[in-house]
């Protein structure tokens, strides 16, 4: 078969399975480290235990995911160098800098603090505790930073020049605050933050629906809602703002995204295409429904456009994305989820605010709660849906116009990365139904309250070598 | 300026050793616990023994991210071409490292921990064996074309000399491993690793031996170098010094000390350590890439160093705060 023995498919292929599967970890972690802060601030200050329980419960499954997240982080801080040599050359002056720094500033501070929030509640002054929680939060954050830079300048390399292939440096502050830079962070981070809360939420919904610690989970789905009535608005608007840096910076993505074959001249109206079927042969949709001028309006919010919307056909084949079916869809289904989040958080707050999410009626709210359950995977869905608009979107090029994607790939022989490929994915299956196991086994389990509270003040702790003091850290 | 050029380069060859060194010591001993898990004689030690990483397998495994990530920006021919000419080796260790990693939360959410248990332990296992597959790569050299691109062919690497290499790393893994759970350990578990210790240096000085007689004949790139005018009396010490080590690690082992034969297993590891770095320098690839060669430019060597070289006292103070927090040995209830 031609794919198997193609060495750029088979490295694409492996990065998109590495990467995707990579995604669905971090995503829930980096959130729901910000999570974990609330509640653990809210126990320190109201000294609620149920708040203290709140962060036992939840960063259980924070560790299940964490731990999965560095897992198949592995692959990918080796996958630049094993299949992606040229590239790596070309651009490792800037891009391998800061793939430095995300592991010294991010991964290290996440990592080196990690141990304490888990395992230290009785170990280290509640305090300390707290400023480790946050140090994880932030080191979290931090990642998707770092990272969201990086692939930002792939988007739009600013900052210097490349010269006979190589990329030289000018301005390092030019290329970290590129183009894409600010608004891709920030719709990184706030996704991450949104599909948190929505899993939070949702598992929140399941026990208050099963009657499980109604109380206690409605403290959960209270503060996930409170948070969720200023992310989700502001996610469709980031989101908004994203689609219109990239009409100004990559315009065959664009093209891509609508499906759009035939350049819209400045001053015409410009429809938006609701659903289509790309036919890429043909250079065509074989069938559209339009929504009448409302491209113009999300592009430039005027009735007339001020610059052309560039279509497909304005490139040769070469120069611009294939898979336009996938990128259409995966914008439409991400925008979809975005505006159904923000509809399941407009109903919750009415009824919030119409006191039906009381401990009394709350789990009488059968509908919303289950629309809450349904809504949890969907902000995986969204992640991946934008991941793939972005780099597929990308195409042909791994530095936009500067760096073909077949000149950016490794000599290697097909069968090395076959060979690998098959063992990320039969290893990924196997990991991705074990994590949802052993995640629905915790969640069975329900919180646990017979953890000690900590205590204020420590027993002082002396280490002789002739009495050993206990490292009284659980068992795992 | 000029001397800033000539500088910075061994800066980072400093700071990417530093890493590295970091990483073999301190993943060296997870890696090794891993190793020891697949000997242990009941679940409840097993649990001890992981229980004893609980804390800190994800920050030492980071040194590993650490020293990738600054390679790929202070080398990236170095970062690209190594990789890419070890493929196969890194493959093999990142699925051990996947596999060792998932394991301690599997494990501990499971109720028939077998599966898991041969995963922590053959993943360990996995992971030291590419690592020494690719060290083993790394000095026999890497043949490249004039632009320092690779062009062997993808198992160059394995012959039985790196099986002899990669066999000694693990064996050198299983000492730092049982030292370390001499000192997180009491009782009969603690006498177990006095044993694995004992048999662990034996096996490592034998491996190093070897090693240190076939690289020379094999490698001339490192022949010439061992033989070098300044260098042969530094190359002449190291070993008289790594036997004289290994005889006072194995005296500690049988005064039944409990910290010192860590301190002197970490002095081993750093005596090779220095040995190796000697005989690379100024090369990143060898036999004939030199720093010079492989290094970005100057601005961004400043740029990282300015920031990376500020983190490290901080990352080193949180990572020592973490040890300090968890001192102590573990213990379960029963003896074991
Ligand atoms: C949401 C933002 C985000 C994105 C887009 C990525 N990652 Fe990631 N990554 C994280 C956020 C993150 C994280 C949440 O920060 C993790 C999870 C566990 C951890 O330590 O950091 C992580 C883990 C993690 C690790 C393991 C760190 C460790 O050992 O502690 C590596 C090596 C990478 N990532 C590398 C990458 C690369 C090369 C990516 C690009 C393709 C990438 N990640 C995308
Ligand atoms: C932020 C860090 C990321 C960087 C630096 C990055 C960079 C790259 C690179 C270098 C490639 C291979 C070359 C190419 O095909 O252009 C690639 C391909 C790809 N990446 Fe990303 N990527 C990142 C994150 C992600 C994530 C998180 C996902 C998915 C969830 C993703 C999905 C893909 C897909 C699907 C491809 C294959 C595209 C194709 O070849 O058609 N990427 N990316
Ligand atoms: C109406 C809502 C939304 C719009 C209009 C929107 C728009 C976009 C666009 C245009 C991109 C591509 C950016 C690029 O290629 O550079 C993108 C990427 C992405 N989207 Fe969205 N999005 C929306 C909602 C969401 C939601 C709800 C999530 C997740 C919870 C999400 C997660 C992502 C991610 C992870 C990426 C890739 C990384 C990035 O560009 O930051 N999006 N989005």
């Amino acid at each position: 078969m031609d794919i198997l023995s193609d060495t750029l498919t088979l490295s694409r292929l492996q990065f998109a399975v590495t990467a995707i599967f990579h995604m669905l970890w971090p995503v829930l972690t980096t959130g729901m480290a910000i999570y974990l802060v609330i509640v653990e601030g809210l126990w320190l200050k109201t000294k609620n235990p149920d708040y203290y329980y709140h962060a036992r419960f939840w960063s259980k499954l924070y560790v299940l995911n964490f731990g999965i997240g560095v897992a198949s982080g592995a692959p990918m801080a080796f996958q630049f160098g094993t299949n992606w040599a040229p590239f790596s050359e070309a651009v490792g002056d800037f891009f391998g800098s800061i793939l430095g720094f995300e592991a010294t500033m991010a991964f290290m501070l996440e990592a080196g603090f990690l141990g304490i929030m888990i395992f230290g509640w009785q170990r280290v002054h509640p305090l300390i505790h707290y400023i480790s929680t946050i140090c994880v939060a932030i080191g979290a954050n931090l990642s998707t930073f770092w990272i969201l830079t990086a692939n930002s300048w792939l988007q739009t390399p600013a900052g210097g020049d490349f010269v006979e292939g190589k990329f030289v440096v000018k301005d390092y502050f030019a290329a970290i605050f590129n183009p894409f830079m600010v608004k891709s962070v920030s719709h990184m981070f706030l996704a991450t933050l949104e599909t948190s809360l929505f899993v939070i939420g949702g598992i929140s919904a399941w026990y208050i629906l099963k009657q499980r610690h109604t109380e206690f989970f409605a403290k959960s789905l209270k503060i996930v809602l409170a948070v969720a009535i200023a992310v989700t608005p502001l996610q469709v608007y980031v989101g908004h703002l994203s689609a219109e840096q990239v009409y100004y910076h990559q315009p065959t993505k664009l093209a891509a995204m609508e499906a759009l074959w035939e350049t819209i001249p400045a001053g015409e109206k410009a429809d938006w295409s609701l659903l289509a079927i790309p036919n890429e042969k043909a250079e065509r949709n074989e069938w559209e429904i339009k929504i009448p001028n409302g491209l113009a309006y999300l592009l430039e919010f005027k009735p007339r456009l001020e610059k052309p919307v560039l279509g497909l056909k304005e490139w040769d084949e070469k120069n611009r994305p294939h898979m336009i079916g996938l990128i259409y869809y995966s914008f439409r289904i991400m925008s979809l989820i975005g505006i159904i989040f923000v509809g399941i958080m407009l109903v919750s707050v009415i009824q919030w605010l119409r006191g039906k999410l009381s401990p009394e009626y709350i789990s009488r709210q059968r509908w919303l709660l289950w629309s809450w359950i349904w809504a949890a995977p969907l902000g995986y869905v969204a992640v991946e849906a934008g991941w793939i608009v972005r780099c597929v979107g990308r195409q042909p090029w791994t530095v936009y116009e500067k760096l073909r994607t077949a000149d950016a790939v490794s000599h290697l022989p097909p069968e090395n990365v076959l060979a690998s490929l098959t063992v990320f994915l039969v290893i990924y299956t196997v990991l991705f139904f074990s994590a949802l196991f052993f995640a629905s086994r915790i969640v069975a389990k329900g919180p646990d309250f017979n953890l000690p509270l900590p205590e204020e003040k420590l027993t002082p702790v002396e280490v002789t070598p002739a009495q050993h003091m206990p490292d009284s850290r659980p068992l795992v | 300026m000029e001397t800033l050029n000539y500088l910075l380069p061994i800066v980072w060859f400093c700071i990417l050793a530093l890493f590295l060194f970091l990483y073999v010591m301190l993943d060296g001993f997870d890696l090794g616990v891993g190793i020891l898990s697949l000997t242990a004689s009941s679940e409840e030690r097993r649990t001890i023994l992981m229980t004893s990483l609980s804390n800190v397998w994800d920050a030492n495994a980071t040194w590993l991210i650490l020293m990738g990530g600054s390679l790929f920006g202070a080398f990236p021919l170095a970062y690209s071409t190594i990789l890419n000419a070890l493929y196969i080796p890194i493959m093999i260790m990142v699925v051990g490292l996947i596999l060792r990693t998932v394991s301690f939360e599997f494990r501990q959410n499971s109720r028939r921990k077998l599966f898991w248990n041969w995963a922590f332990g053959v993943g360990s296992f996995i992971a030291a064996l590419g690592q020494g597959f690719a060290l083993a790569g790394v000095i026999e050299g890497i043949p490249v074309d004039a632009n320092g691109h690779f062009i062997g062919s993808s198992w160059d690497w394995l012959n039985w000399r790196s099986i002899v290499v990669a066999l000694t790393l693990i064996q050198g893994y299983v000492l730092i491993g049982s030292c370390y759970l001499i000192m997180k350990t009491t009782g009969k578990l603690q006498e177990t690793h006095y044993k694995t210790a004992k048999i662990a240096a034996v096996t490592t000085l034998i491996g190093a031996i070897i090693i240190t007689t076939v690289i020379p004949i094999f490698s001339e790139f490192a022949r010439n170098r061992l033989f070098d005018r300044p260098f042969i009396y530094i190359f002449a010490l190291i070993p008289l010094l790594g036997v004289a080590l290994i005889l006072l690690l194995l005296k500690s082992l049988n005064d039944k000390k409990e910290v010192t034969p860590f301190v002197l297993t970490i002095l081993i590891f750093l005596l090779t350590f220095i040995g190796l770095a000697l005989v690379v320098f100024p090369y990143i690839i060898p036999p004939s890439i030199t720093i010079y060669e492989a290094a970005a430019s100057p601005s961004s060597l400043v740029f990282m160093l300015i920031f990376i070289g500020f983190l490290i006292p901080i990352m080193l103070f949180y990572n020592i705060y973490n040890y300090f927090v968890f001192r102590g040995k573990i213990t379960s209830d029963t003896s074991l």
